[in-house]
C-alpha cells in the first residue's frame, strides 16, 4: 500500500513538472490563438543560456535576470519577424510557423552554446524525507513550491493588473479589444515574454533533474496530453491535467508496464487523453463552445 | 479558412475526351517512365525515389487535412503500419504477389486509421491533431517492443525478402523506381477519382462547414472515418515503399515524429487541397538538406568548427525557409506553378 502511495505521490510531483511546461503553452494560446510548438525549444534555449552564464561565473540572481531579458528580446523578435507577417492567417499555418521556429531556436541554442550536457545545481538537495509514513523527495517538494508560486503570481497578474485584464480582453474577443484601444502587438510581445520566462523556470527545474541538453526540448511532448485533458486555454486545467497525467502515468508504468514488455510512458498519456476527450471534448476547464463537433 | 476554397466546382466535371489535359497526362506519363534513361543511379535512389514517395505520403495526409479539414500529426505511424504489414505479409504469406501485398498492407493501415480517427467524431482542430500523436507514439512503441513484428530480429529492423512482380526482379535502382512510379501513378489517379467524386465533394462540404453538411444530409461521421481510412491507405502504401523501395532496411524509428512533421510541411508548403502540390513540397523537403550539404562543401564553413555546428546551421536555415515560405506563399508552392501557367497564357493571348 505504501508502495502504491509513493508511486502515486511521485507521479503527482512529476505531474506538477508537466504543468509547468503546459502553462507556457496555455499563456500563448489564450492570448494569440497560436499553438506554440516552439515552447520546448524556448525551454532549451533559456536553460542553456542560464547554464552558460553560471559556468562563466555569474551569480545566480544576475544570471536569472539576464536570461529573462534574453527571453524578452526573443519574444520581441518573434513577434516582429514571425507573428506580425502572419497575422490573420489560419491557426494551422501559425502552428507550422512555430514548428519551423523551433528548428531555428534549437539550432541557435546549440550553435551558440554547444551540444554538451551541462549539469545544473540549483542548490536543492535531492534527498528523501519522510512525510506521513511515505518517502518523498525534497527536490520534488521544492519544485512544486516553485510551480505554485509561479501560478499564483500569474493568477494575480492576470486578474488584478491592468495588463492582465487587457490580456484577458484580447483572449475573449480580439476585435472588441482592439476597438477599445488595446494594441495587439504589445500584448503579443508581453505574452511571449512571460511564456519565455515560464520556459526559463521550467527549464531550470527540468534541467537540474536530467541535465541541460537537447532532450529538454522533448519535454513539450509530455505537456501535450496535459493540455488535451486540461483544455488549451485554462491554467487551472493545465495544473489539474498535469496532476492527472503524472499520477496515472506513474501507476500505469508500474502496474501495466510489466504486462506489456516495458515502459508505456511514451504513449500512455496520449491514449488516456484521447479516452478522456470522448467523455469531455473541451477538456476539464476548456472553452466549451470552440472546436467541438 | 479562406485559403482552402479554391477547389470549389467552378469547372465542368466532364471535359472533352481529347483535350489539352489528356495530352498533358500522356506526356507526363511518358516522361515519368523515361526518367531512368536520363538519370543515373544516384539521382534515382537518393533524390527522385524519396521525392515521389514523400509526395505520395503528402497526398495521403492532404486527402485528410486539405479536403476533409481534419488535422493529423501522426501520419508516420500509418506509414510504419504499411511497412511492417508488407514485411510480415511477404514473409509469412510468400504465395501472395507484391501488388496484392501492397494493397493488403494499405488496407491494414486504413483499418488502423479508422480506429485512430474515432476521436475526430468528437473533436477537431488542435485537440484532434494532438491526439493523433497518440498513434505516433503507440505504434513506434509497439514495433520496437514486440519483436514478432520484425520476425524476432536482434536489431528490430525489417528488410524486404523479395521485391518482384511476375519474376521481374525489382531490386535495382531502376526496378525500384518503376515499382514506386507505377504505384504512385495509380494512386494519383485514384486520388483524383475520389476528390472529383461525390465522396470528395462531401469531404469538402464537411471541411467548409460541418453543420451545414449534416443539414443537407451528408453523414458526417461516416465520411470523416472514411477520410481517415483512405488517407491511411495512401500513407500505408507510401510507408511500404519508403521502407523497401527507398531505404531497403528500416526500423520503427524511420517513421518517427520528424517524419510526421515532414509530411505536414509537405502539405502546407506544397499547397493544401492539391494533388500535384504535394510533389513540390516533397521535392523541397528532400532537396533542401541535400543542397545545404552541397553548399557547405562549396563555401568554407570551417570557422564554425565541428560537424555538429554545421547540422545546427542547417536546422536554422531549414526552419527559416519554412517560415519565409509560409509568409510569402500563403497558398503553397502549387500556386506558384498555377500563376506561372496563367502568366504564360495571358502572354500568348496578348501576342496572338
Amino acid at each position: 500500500m505504501s508502495y502504491f502511495l509513493e508511486t502515486l505521490v511521485s507521479g503527482l510531483f512529476a505531474g506538477v513538472m508537466y504543468s509547468l511546461v503546459a502553462i507556457g503553452f496555455v499563456l500563448i494560446y489564450k492570448a494569440s490563438g497560436v499553438f506554440n510548438f516552439a515552447q520546448g525549444a524556448m525551454l532549451l534555449f533559456a536553460a542553456l543560456t542560464f547554464v552558460t552564464l553560471i559556468e562563466k561565473g555569474m551569480p545566480f540572481a544576475l544570471a536569472f535576470i539576464v536570461t529573462s531579458l534574453v527571453m524578452v528580446a526573443m519574444a520581441i523578435l518573434i513577434e516582429w519577424l514571425v507573428l506580425r507577417p502572419l497575422r490573420n492567417r489560419d491557426p494551422l499555418t501559425l502552428f507550422m510557423a512555430t514548428s519551423g521556429l523551433s528548428y531555428v531556436i534549437e539550432g541557435f541554442a546549440q550553435l551558440l552554446m554547444g551540444m554538451d550536457v551541462h549539469m545544473l545545481d540549483l542548490g536543492i538537495p535531492d534527498v528523501a524525507v519522510q512525510v506521513g509514513g511515505i518517502y518523498v523527495s525534497q527536490f520534488d517538494i521544492i519544485a512544486s513550491l516553485i510551480a505554485l508560486t509561479l501560478v499564483a503570481t500569474l493568477a494575480i497578474t492576470f486578474n488584478k493588473t491592468r495588463m492582465g485584464i487587457s490580456l484577458r480582453a484580447v483572449a475573449s474577443d480580439t476585435l472588441a479589444a482592439q476597438s477599445i484601444g488595446i494594441r495587439l502587438p504589445v500584448i503579443w510581445r508581453i505574452v511571449w515574454s512571460v511564456a519565455g520566462i515560464v520556459a526559463l523556470v521550467a527549464g531550470l527545474v527540468w534541467g537540474s533533474r536530467q541535465g541541460v541538453q537537447y532532450s529538454l526540448s522533448l519535454v513539450t511532448l509530455k505537456a501535450l496530453p496535459v493540455l488535451i485533458i486540461g483544455g488549451f486555454s485554462s491554467i487551472p486545467g493545465a495544473i489539474a491535467g498535469g496532476l492527472l497525467v503524472g499520477a496515472t502515468e506513474a501507476l500505469a508504468d508500474i502496474y501495466i508496464g510489466p504486462l506489456v514488455n516495458g515502459s508505456v510512458s511514451t504513449w500512455f498519456a496520449y491514449i488516456l487523453a484521447v479516452g478522456f476527450l470522448q467523455i469531455r471534448p473541451a477538456g476539464l476547464f476548456g472553452d466549451r463552445e470552440i472546436e467541438r463537433v | 479558412m479562406t485559403t482552402l476554397q479554391e477547389s470549389a466546382p467552378t469547372k465542368p466535371l466532364r471535359r472533352p475526351a481529347l483535350g489539352v489535359g489528356t495530352i498533358a497526362i500522356v506526356a507526363g506519363l511518358v516522361a515519368a517512365f523515361a526518367v531512368p534513361a536520363l538519370a543515373d543511379d544516384y539521382w534515382l535512389s537518393s533524390i527522385i525515389i524519396p521525392t515521389v514517395i514523400m509526395g505520395l505520403a503528402g497526398i495521403g495526409l492532404n486527402l485528410l487535412m486539405g479536403y476533409t479539414g481534419l488535422v493529423s500529426i501522426g501520419s508516420a505511424a500509418f506509414m510504419s503500419i504499411g511497412a511492417f504489414s508488407t514485411y510480415n505479409l511477404l514473409l509469412r504469406a510468400p504465395f501472395l504477389p507484391l501488388p496484392v501485398v501492397l494493397i493488403l498492407a494499405g488496407l491494414i493501415a486504413a483499418a488502423a486509421g479508422v480506429i485512430f480517427g474515432l476521436p475526430s467524431l468528437r473533436i477537431k482542430g488542435f485537440y484532434l491533431g494532438a491526439s493523433t500523436l497518440g498513434a505516433q507514439f503507440f505504434f513506434e512503441w509497439l514495433f520496437t517492443n514486440f519483436s514478432w513484428f520484425s520476425n524476432d530480429s536482434q536489431s528490430l529492423t525489417i528488410s524486404a525478402p523479395r521485391l518482384q512482380i511476375l519474376d521481374y526482379d525489382l531490386q535495382s535502382a531502376t526496378g525500384r523506381y518503376y515499382l514506386v512510379i507505377a504505384t504512385t501513378v495509380l494512386l494519383i489517379a485514384l486520388a483524383f477519382a475520389i476528390v472529383k467524386s461525390r465522396v470528395g465533394r462531401e469531404w469538402m462540404a464537411i471541411r467548409d462547414m460541418d453543420v451545414a453538411a449534416s443539414v443537407i444530409g451528408i453523414r458526417v461521421a461516416r465520411r470523416k472515418l472514411l477520410s481517415f481510412g483512405i488517407s491511411s491507405f495512401f500513407l500505408g502504401i507510401a510507408g511500404a515503399l519508403w521502407a523497401f523501395g527507398y531505404l531497403g532496411t528500416s526500423d520503427a524509428h524511420a517513421f518517427n515524429l520528424d517524419k510526421s512533421f515532414q509530411i505536414l510541411f509537405i502539405v502546407i508548403i506544397g499547397g493544401v487541397a492539391t494533388i500535384f502540390g504535394n510533389f513540390l513540397g516533397a521535392a523541397f523537403i528532400v532537396l533542401t538538406p541535400i543542397l545545404l550539404d552541397r553548399l557547405s562543401l562549396v563555401i568554407d564553413l570551417s570557422f564554425l568548427g565541428d560537424q555538429g555546428a554545421l547540422a545546427n546551421l542547417q536546422h536554422i536555415i531549414f526552419g527559416t525557409i519554412i517560415i519565409v515560405l509560409l509568409i510569402k506563399e500563403p497558398d503553397g508552392l502549387s500556386s506558384l506553378g498555377r500563376r506561372g501557367v496563367e502568366a504564360l497564357r495571358s502572354r500568348t493571348r496578348s501576342s496572338g
